[in-house]
Parts: C-alpha cells; sequence; structure tokens
C-alpha cells in the first residue's frame, strides 16, 4: 500500500467517523426547552430522582416537554464556570458564598436570599459522623476528635465546601466549650486539623478513602451523605453519629437571570426552584436524608433525624463573608493553624 | 563475537529483573484495570458501558480526537518542514516554543484559556456579544486538546527530517516537481511512519486528556462530558465498577495504540531490511 | 517520541519550495494557539506589583510543595534512569520470549489516561489494595505519602529513560564492546568505561525530560498523595487551590514559576545535548 493511499483511506475513514460523532453529540432529545441546573459534587443521584418528577409535573401542568442537564462539581469550581459564561439557568449549591459570588457579578439577583423561602434554602442539614462497626473509639461529639488516638478523613477546607463546614462546626463547638477563650480554640483546632489523615480535594475523595481505603476511624461530612454512604456501604458495617451540637448546613438555591433570560427559560426556572420547596419534593429530599422545612414531611420523618443543636455560621462568625475572609482565605486562620 | 554482559548469568539475572519490575511496574495496574471492570461479571461492565450517559462520553472524546488529528497533522508537517528545510532567524527559538505544552501543566492549559475566551476574558467577552460560546462548549475542549497535543506531529517529524536531509527534494525540484507533487512523491514516503506514530501519539493523548479538559468542560452530564471526565464522575459517585468499566475502555484504547505502533514498528523495520 | 532533537544541523538555502505556507501555517498557529492564551497568564501577573508576586510564590506552604515536588520528581527521575537503562539494555541486546511484548508495553504510561493510571494506582497500593496488602506488614507506606508521589511520577516518565537511550544503544557499533573485552576488562568494568560515556547524553536527556514531567503531572498525583499541608501536597495541586478560591492571580503567579522552571530545563537539555552532540562529532554538527 503507498503512502498516499494509506492517507486517503484515513481520510475517508475519519471523515466518515466525524460525521457519525457529530450525531452522537449533537442533542437527540425531541424536548422543545432545555433547563441546565449547576450544581454541587454530591447531589447527583438526588436530581436524578427529582428531575424526572418535575419534567412530568410541567409537561401535566403546561403540555410542554421539557428537558433539565445537570452540571456537578465542586460548588466552588462550579460557580467560577458559571462566571466564567456556563450558561447555567438555575444553581443548587451547598455553600451561601458561592451563589454569593454569582451575586456580586450581577448573574444573580442582590436579594437573593429573599427571593425564595427558609433564606432560599429548600433544604438544611448538618455535620455528623460516620464511624466503623461497633464505634470501637466510642467517639460521641467533638471533644473526641482530638484525642491522640483518633484519626480523622474529611475533605480539604481549602478546596470544598463540605470541608469548610466540617471546619467551622468543629471551631464552632470549641468555641462553646472553651466560652470564646481564643488561645484553647487555637489549641483545639490544632489538634483537630493534626488528626486529620488524608486532604482530599472533594467529600467523595473523602468518602473513598475512608471505606475503600480503610484510612482514619472517623468520616466526616453532611448528614444526608454519611447516611447515605451508610446505605451504599451496608449498614452493619458503620454507624451514624451525629454530635449534640454542630452546624446548620443551608443548601441555596437562585435563578440565574441573565442566562435563564437568554435562554428564554425564566419562567421555567422559578418553576423548578419553587418545585423544590413542593410536598412531593420535599419528601423525596427526606429521603435522601436532608432535613427539611415542609411541617408534614419533617414530622413523617422525625425518626431519622436526631435533634441536635444547630449553630448558625451567621452567629458564631458574624457573616459567611466574614467566616471566609478570617478563616479560609489565603493566609488566615486555617493557613495560621495548620503552619509548623 | 563477543559483546559486553553475554555471559549465560549476567543475562539471566538482568533479563529476570527486568521482566519482573515492568510486571511489577507496568502490567500490574494494567491487570488491575480490567480486573476491576469485571469485578461483578461482564453484564455489569456491559451495563456501564453501554449506559446512556457513557455512550454520549464516548461520542464526544471520538468526535474531539477526529477534528485533532488533522490539525495537528497540518501544523505538524508545516513546522517541520518549515524548520529542518528552510534557515532563517529564530529557527531554534520556533523550536522550543512548540515546547511549551510539555512545559504546561495541564490545570493551567486550561486556565490560560478560560482566562481568555472565557466570559471575563477579553476574546471571550467580544464574542459573547455575537452569542458565541467557546468555553464549557466542544469548541473549548476541542481547542485546549489541540494545546496539549499539537507538539507530537511535529516533535516526531523534525528529528527524522533533519536526519534524512533534503537532497532528495533537491534533485526532485532541478527535475522541475511542483511543490505539492515534491511533497506527497518524494517527501511522504520518506516520513510516513514517522507521520502515522505522530498520529498515533496524538490519538493517544487527545483521547485521554483530563486536566486541561476538566477546566474548560463545565462537566454537563451527556453533552460536555469526555470519557475520562465521565470516569471520574463515577468514581465520585462511588460507582467503582462503573468508574472502571470507563477505565477499562480507556486502557483499551491505549493497548490498541499499542499495538498499533509495534506493528508500524515492525513494518517500518522490515521495510528497512 | 524524544529523540534527539534539534540536532544542530546547517540547512540548506531556499531552493525548495513552501516556504511562504509553511511559514504562515506555523506562525499562525504558534501565536493563536500556543502565544496569545500564554499572554493571559502574564495579564493576570501584570496587575500585581513585585513584591506582592514575591509574596505569593515565597508563601510557606507554596515553598514546601515546591520542595515536596522536586524531591519527589527527582527521585522518581533517579529511580527512573537506573530502571530504564536496565530495561533498554535487555531490550536492545538480549533476545528472549516475550519481547516484543515488554518493548510494548513500554509506552503504556503515554498512552494510558493519567486518571486512569491515577485511580488504579492509588486502589493498587492503599492499605487493602493487592500491593499495598503485601507491603503493610512490612510498615512500608506508598498511598497518601511522598512514596504515592514519587511513585505516579516515576510510572508516568519511564518511557522518557527507555525511549532515548535505545536508540542511542542500538546504533551503538560492535567494535566499541569488542576492543574493551580484548583489553581484558571485566563486564561491570567495560560497561562502566565504554558503554556509559556513549550513553550518558541520551540517559541525562531522557531523565532531564521524565523530571520536567514530573514537575507539571497532577491527574495520577492527585489520587495517590495524601494532600496534607507540608507533607504531601504538590504543587499542581495549590494552583489547582487558587483556583477554588477564585484567585486567578494567584493560580497565575505559581504557575508561571513552575513554566519557568520547566521551559528553563528544557531549554538547558537541548542546549547541553546540542554541544554534546558537535563534542561527538568533532564539530562537524
Amino acid at each position: 500500500m503507498s503512502a498516499t493511499s494509506l492517507f486517503r483511506r484515513g481520510a475517508l475513514g475519519a471523515s466518515l467517523a466525524a460525521a457519525l460523532t457529530a450525531g452522537m453529540v449533537t442533542p437527540s432529545v425531541a424536548a422543545e426547552r432545555e433547563l441546565l441546573n449547576s450544581s454541587y459534587d454530591i447531589a447527583r443521584e438526588l436530581f436524578s430522582a427529582i428531575n424526572p418528577e418535575f419534567i412530568a409535573w410541567w409537561q401535566a401542568e403546561h403540555g410542554e416537554e421539557i428537558d433539565i442537564q445537570q452540571s456537578h462539581g465542586g460548588s466552588s469550581a462550579q460557580a467560577r464556570a458559571i462566571l466564567q459564561g456556563l450558561r447555567a439557568d438555575v444553581v443548587t449549591y451547598n455553600q451561601v458564598t458561592d451563589v454569593q459570588a454569582l451575586a456580586d457579578d450581577g448573574l444573580v439577583a442582590e436579594d437573593w436570599q429573599d427571593a425564595f423561602d427558609n433564606n432560599a434554602s429548600p433544604y438544611y442539614s448538618t455535620t455528623a459522623f460516620l464511624v466503623r462497626k461497633d464505634n470501637p473509639k466510642g467517639i460521641e461529639s467533638w471533644d473526641d476528635l482530638v484525642r491522640e488516638d483518633v484519626d480523622i478523613v474529611f475533605p480539604n477546607p481549602k478546596t470544598s465546601g463540605n470541608g469548610r463546614y466540617t471546619y467551622l462546626a468543629a471551631w464552632g463547638f470549641a468555641d462553646d466549650q472553651f466560652d470564646g477563650d481564643e488561645e484553647q480554640i487555637h489549641d483545639f483546632m490544632r489538634t483537630f486539623l493534626g488528626n486529620v489523615s488524608v486532604f482530599d480535594t472533594g467529600g467523595r475523595g473523602a468518602t473513598t478513602s475512608f471505606i475503600e481505603r480503610g484510612i482514619g476511624d472517623v468520616l466526616i461530612s453532611f448528614e444526608s451523605e454519611v447516611n447515605n454512604i451508610r446505605g451504599e456501604y451496608g449498614s452493619d458495617d458503620y454507624e451514624v453519629i451525629v454530635p449534640p451540637v454542630s452546624i446548620l448546613a443551608e443548601f441555596p438555591v437562585a435563578v440565574v437571570g441573565p442566562n435563564a433570560e437568554r435562554n428564554g427559560n425564566l419562567d421555567l426556572a422559578e418553576a423548578y426552584i419553587d418545585y423544590l420547596y413542593s410536598e412531593d419534593a420535599q419528601r423525596q429530599l427526606a429521603g435522601f436524608n436532608y432535613r427539611v422545612n415542609n411541617e408534614a414531611v419533617a414530622e413523617e420523618f422525625s425518626d431519622q433525624f436526631p435533634e441536635t443543636e444547630l449553630l448558625r455560621v451567621e452567629d458564631v462568625f458574624g457573616s459567611w463573608d466574614a467566616a471566609m475572609e478570617d478563616h479560609f482565605a489565603n493566609g488566615a486562620l486555617l493557613d495560621q493553624l495548620q503552619r509548623r | 563475537m563477543q559483546r559486553i554482559g553475554d555471559a549465560p548469568r549476567v543475562r539471566r539475572i538482568l533479563v529476570i529483573s527486568a521482566v519482573l519490575l515492568a510486571a511489577l511496574f507496568l502490567l500490574l495496574p494494567l491487570v488491575a484495570i480490567f480486573a476491576q471492570a469485571f469485578a461483578q461479571g461482564v453484564e455489569v461492565f456491559w451495563r456501564n458501558v453501554s449506559n446512556h450517559y457513557t455512550v454520549r462520553a464516548i461520542g464526544l472524546t471520538l468526535f474531539i480526537t477526529v477534528l485533532t488529528i488533522p490539525v495537528c497533522l497540518v501544523f505538524g508537517v508545516a513546522l517541520a518542514w518549515l524548520v529542518t528545510r528552510f534557515s532563517f532567524p529564530g529557527r531554534r527559538l520556533l523550536q522550543t516554543l512548540i515546547d511549551i505544552p510539555f512545559a504546561v501543566s495541564p490545570v493551567v492549559a486550561g486556565l490560560v484559556y478560560l482566562l481568555l475566551y472565557g466570559r471575563n476574558g477579553w476574546i471571550g467577552n467580544w464574542l459573547d456579544g455575537y452569542d458565541i460560546q467557546l468555553m464549557f462548549a466542544w469548541p473549548g475542549i476541542l481547542m485546549v486538546t489541540i494545546f496539549v497535543t499539537c507538539p507530537f506531529v511535529a516533535r516526531e517529524l523534525i528529528p527524522l527530517m533533519q536526519a534524512q536531509g533534503s537532497r532528495d527534494e533537491e534533485a526532485a525540484v532541478t527535475l522541475g516537481a511542483s511543490g505539492w507533487t515534491l511533497f506527497r512523491r518524494v517527501t511522504l514516503p520518506n516520513i510516513r511512519w514517522a507521520l502515522l506514530y505522530g498520529v498515533i501519539l496524538t490519538n493517544a493523548r487527545a483521547v485521554g486528556e483530563f486536566g486541561a479538559v476538566s477546566v474548560v468542560s463545565g462537566a454537563i452530564r451527556g453533552q460536555t462530558n469526555t470519557l475520562p471526565l465521565h470516569l471520574e464522575q463515577l468514581y465520585q459517585d462511588y460507582n467503582t465498577v462503573g468508574a472502571f468499566s470507563s477505565a477499562a475502555l480507556l486502557a483499551l484504547i491505549a493497548l490498541l495504540t499499542l499495538a498499533a505502533k509495534a506493528s508500524l514498528e515492525w513494518r517500518a523495520a522490515r521495510q528497512e531490511a | 517520541m524524544i529523540t534527539l532533537a534539534n540536532i544542530t544541523g546547517s540547512a540548506p538555502k531556499r531552493v525548495l519550495p513552501g516556504f511562504g505556507l509553511s511559514l504562515g501555517i506555523s506562525l499562525t498557529f504558534v501565536s493563536l494557539m500556543l502565544l496569545l492564551p500564554m499572554t493571559s497568564l502574564f495579564g493576570q501577573l501584570s496587575g500585581i506589583s513585585l513584591a506582592e508576586y514575591w509574596r505569593i510564590i515565597t508563601d510557606g506552604r507554596v515553598v514546601a510543595s515546591y520542595i515536596v515536588t522536586i524531591g519527589a520528581a527527582a527521585v522518581a527521575a533517579l529511580v527512573n534512569a537506573a530502571f530504564g537503562l536496565l530495561l533498554a539494555w535487555v531490550l536492545v541486546r538480549y533476545d528472549f520470549p516475550g519481547k516484543r511484548l515488554l518493548d510494548a508495553l513500554m509506552d503504556l504510561p503515554f498512552a494510558l489516561p493519567t486518571a486512569v493510571a491515577g485511580i488504579t494506582l492509588a486502589t493498587l497500593y492503599s492499605s487493602n489494595g493487592w500491593m499495598g496488602r503485601l507491603l503493610d506488614p512490612l510498615g512500608i507506606q506508598v498511598a497518601y505519602t511522598w512514596v504515592g508521589i514519587a511513585l505516579a511520577m516515576a510510572f508516568t516518565s519511564i518511557p522518557f529513560v527507555v525511549r532515548t537511550v535505545q536508540p542511542v544503544l542500538e546504533d551503538l557499533p560492535n567494535e566499541v564492546d569488542e576492543a574493551a573485552l580484548t583489553l581484558g576488562a571485566s563486564d561491570a568494568t567495560a560497561f562502566r568505561r565504554v558503554i556509559l560515556p556513549h550513553l550518558w547524553p541520551a540517559l541525562v536527556t531522557g531523565t532531564g525530560l521524565a523530571f520536567v514531567r514530573s514537575l507539571g503531572e497532577f491527574g495520577a498525583i492527585i489520587f495517590i498523595a495524601g494532600n496534607a499541608p507540608y507533607e504531601t501536597e504538590i504543587t499542581a495541586l495549590m494552583i489547582f487551590v487558587r483556583l477554588q478560591e477564585y484567585d486567578y492571580v494567584g493560580a497565575s503567579a505559581i504557575a508561571s514559576v513552575v513554566l519557568a522552571v520547566s521551559l528553563a530545563l528544557l531549554l538547558a537539555i537541548n542546549i547541553w545535548q546540542g554541544r554534546f552532540i558537535k563534542r561527538l562529532h568533532g564539530g562537524r554538527g
């Protein structure tokens, strides 16, 4: 075979493959409109369950066939993508600051927290522990985590909203315990951070380290997440501990106005978020171990959620902005506590 | 004839240690991938692979690869022709510049494209006015893929064309051959193996690029997820078998690449002999 | 893939066609695809003072990450130098069953996507993986330690050494061996005194390229590194962290350091190689 015929044949094959794959890439759905929901990392299963329900509801209500696309990633990385041009219509995040970053850029309305109920947080959760079978280290609360014989796994607060909640919860506990004595709080936090065996970049990485690699005595994550993990990996091998004091984790939602308008999805985007507050959706959320505000549903699932004192970030740290600035910014307290 | 290290004992020790080390270091990971992918049987593997989102990810990955190769081919041949057939000021500099993609961490490669073509970048901002979106859509993925793969063809061709020299081509020119004929008849037959080898390397890297693509993709499942990104998401979803099923597909492509390369080398060697 | 590039050859005069066309394509491509995007990196940096830049790149934790990255890359490169030399030698000098398979296997790390390599190595060497289970009782921890980082780096860069040394070894004439052995030298002495000097430039080049590659590697390492501050954080992660914080300037600053070091090393390798080859050929080029 001569070189030229070899290449001619190659080119033919290439263009054929291009034509084929182009067909695969272009959206093949018949839906008239598509809504893009930019969400946090661990919400994939949740929205895979909720979206079909919403699509059916919209179809019944408006007789229009729609489709919902999902984008998942670290919450901050997701917000950054929207700032740089990802045309998501709605955001469903796990940290207020990430929606605020969009608001600061004018992509989300300034008063977004008033646009929907409960500070625009259709569901909430807290930080809880997952320990190994029979809780061999007897871990019940935050002060057990600073013992010398305890190894902790949770994601890096620098790269993960999940990790930030854990840090803030531990701080909130220490603040309460030591009555605001700074030196003692810092000592507590330094020991706490020193007990961490692996700082994975995201929540799922931390889970893999704890479960599949067998690292550490306790995994710290959202209550919803540790319950889901226990369900996934066997309720016989792991136990969930909800500490008596922990932090309130809100899951803020917002419509990305300019994008939704551009995509002609404004009504759809608002209806989607409203739907998250509906009793059907709230029941689904509770099924995924998130705490909800709908009274009927909350009552129904009350066994599932032990009572615990939930600290608000705003009460302990002043505001989210202050918490970010004082603790997580470059060179701030987290960096100082980890310094050698 | 006597050669260094020909004593049977030396020979045996060296061969055995080399094979053992290679098996442990290179072969074992490969086996592990397939073992994990088939951990729950062929059926589960197949269900994972034929999943709607996996199929879309495979489609996007192939689409990007098929578009990347011709661009890299044209650029690689043009650059190699330029720096090996002509002498001009800045030749050495140009040669070093094409090494930039090797020196840049893939995450940074993605970042620089985002900074330029994203909504806040000056080109991206301008394009946004015309409702053209490059980042977080397939054109952005294509652009960074081209960035990380463009040196391969050129780096294969340059040393070869330099070593071969241009005597044949000069002779053809004096005989009156025109540009295109000259390239097709004289140059191409000499460089075809290196060219194909470059294409194979480009292909392997284009299929597998992760860092750079993850920055500009936006990770919309079924739309802008390439196979390596899809794999990472499955891994994050506790779907270890699913993740390794995608990994096995990528490993399979890698193995085909190796086989293609080995057969090329064998053919080239046979032709020389 | 990596051969002795940039061999100093005096390029012929322009009797051949296509100068304008190839120059046009090359320059357009290099400026649009390579240089233009890189300017955005420096555009970010132009907004800050030199003192600020210095503060960012010498931050304690970032410096610790340089040390981890450079240390692990150096170990990986040295291990690869030895391992790569052994493999190249065996592949060129001996015939044995499975040789072609072994040869083909050498390119696996280039062909295998780094993310795949990352999750696979992490799975293999974690304490309940195949390798981890063997090593753990011996008290050897690989995953989530510094050793794991070096291992991932060594895996992704081994072909550089093998593929640069191999062709040089193949081209080595038989007389070299004979000359040494007829003088009555032992294998080891003959290898050190006669073969090694010939292989030296290729070996250094391959090791250098492996080192540069390891400096920038992210995908394969991130899964197996424990990412503990000051201990197992690599520089690429520090860039990633800055990006998560919307700190583009910080990310660009640290990236520029890695870029400068890598480019300087590549340039040094190119120049050193050019010199060496000139000397080897008695200045004929």
